[in-house]
């Protein structure tokens, strides 16, 4: 039981590391579809 | 005198009825048309449908349309089929300020031929192949009932899995089953959540898939790569595959045929969770970072140059494919793998839950009876034995 909870926190710790780290990479559309010539607010 | 008068009289009163038609005439005959090259005008048209006459064109149809390109653009009104047909087909030779080969494409017909495999065959045989997987687990159980420990439990325990291996099982396990929820949460959501329950719920259950499905896709990469690390060597087939597969594995039957570590049945679980998932894997990154990492047709290419031209029901393999196109392929292939996948994974939960007494413990504790390790991986058993006997338990290791 404890493997498992050490695997979902695993899990846990990866996606929002992921969300954090994609985010600084620039990877939304709004960031890859878009240019300083375009103004979308 | 009188009769002068008579007369002025009459045009007088005949004048309102007879100007309007000369002044029509007049009109039509002084349309400057010199603009247009004599082409038709809005005025033109305009009394066409009046059912009045209009002046003749001068000059060919063609030849007036190209004059219209001052108020048309570039090719004025004329009709290109070459144009149209090129940019139907994305042979058109395109140039955009940004957005590079992407942007070029102004038209990608595939679409619509993705879009309805989606929603159609796509969703409906792997919905049914979820259910049928589902149903026939149900009526094995029925019939077949739960695979027993036919030894008597002895009390003593083998470990079968460390701590780090079942974590990251788990974290495979964990992470397959969202993205699995959230998969399907995406491409059923419309035609069974949104008229049903609400648009809004719907939304706000895509949104959440979303932001799951893209970041816990990572924890499932991970995963599968330490599992293939961990695993790997343990699940290359052997002889023994061989009698297990000829004895059903045991399920079928009272037979118990020897195993290692890992059966025939597992080992055929373990490579279509690591093909299978890889592929699903790849496919899922070329997604997350659209028209970065294309792959559909470099393995066309692959396919054509080992001399596969055509695939049964599919037909004859693209030789070009547009950007788009390409996304569409990969979400398609990503579903479809995704299902298959779905469907084994179904399989595996039963027989290591409800189907099997004892598989559980394998991957709860890590601990199982050596009753059941005998049953059901005996040369496995038989190994751990003879390490032991190597081994004794009071000896002490070397520093």
């Amino acid at each position: 039981m404890k493997a498992m909870m050490l695997g979902f926190a695993a899990l846990i710790v990866i996606s929002v590391g992921s969300y954090f780290a994609l985010q600084e990479l620039g990877f939304s559309s709004e960031d890859r579809g878009s240019g300083d010539a375009v103004r979308l607010d | 005198m009188l009769r002068a008068f008579l007369i002025l009289v009459l045009c007088l009163a005949l004048a309102p009825f007879s100007a309007p038609e000369a002044a029509a005439q007049e009109t039509q005959e002084t349309i400057d048309r010199s603009a247009t090259g004599g082409a038709q005008t809005l005025e033109d048209i305009m009394a066409r449908q009046r059912g009045e006459e209009v002046a003749p064109k001068t000059g060919d149809a063609a030849s007036n349309a190209r004059d219209l390109s001052g108020q048309l653009g570039t090719l004025g009104g004329a009709s290109d089929p070459d144009l149209w047909r090129a940019l139907r087909y994305g042979s058109a030779d395109i140039t955009v300020s940004s957005g590079g080969e992407v942007a070029s494409v102004l038209m990608q017909d595939g679409g619509m031929a993705w879009l309805e495999f989606r929603q159609g065959p796509l969703a409906k045989y792997g919905g049914y192949l979820l259910l049928g997987t589902l149903a026939l687990l149900l009526v094995f159980f029925v019939l077949r009932g739960r695979v027993k420990l036919d030894y008597e439990k002895t009390g003593r325990t083998v470990t079968r899995f460390k701590s780090f291996e079942r974590a990251a099982h788990w974290l495979l396990a964990g992470s397959f089953i969202l993205l699995g929820i959230t998969g399907l949460l995406t491409l059923f959501g419309r035609m069974f959540i949104a008229p049903y329950i609400s648009k809004e719920f719907n939304a706000t259950l895509l949104m959440a898939s979303k932001y799951i499905h893209n970041n816990v896709a990572w924890a499932f990469i991970v995963a599968l790569v330490a599992v293939f690390v961990m695993w790997g060597w343990h699940n290359i087939p052997n002889r023994t595959d061989i009698t297990w597969f000829a004895q059903a594995g045991g399920i079928v039957g009272s037979k118990h045929p020897p195993a290692k570590k890992f059966n025939g049945g597992q080992k055929i679980i373990f490579w279509s969770v690591i093909l299978l998932g890889g592929s699903i894997s790849l496919s899922g990154v070329s997604l997350l970072f659209p028209f970065d990492f294309p792959m559909f047709m470099k393995t066309f290419d692959l396919m054509r140059s080992v001399g596969i031209e055509s695939l049964p029901i599919y037909g004859p393999l693209p030789t070009a494919m547009a950007p788009h196109e390409e996304m569409q392929y990969a979400q398609a292939w990503h579903a479809i793998v995704a299902f298959v996948l779905m469907a084994i994974i179904i399989a595996h939960i039963y027989i290591g839950s409800v189907g099997m007494e004892g598989a559980y413990d394998a991957m709860g504790s890590g601990e199982v009876d050596e009753a059941w390790a005998r049953q059901h991986h005996s040369l496995w058993l038989e190994e751990l034995q003879a390490k032991d006997k190597a081994a004794p338990k009071d000896a002490t290791p070397a520093e």
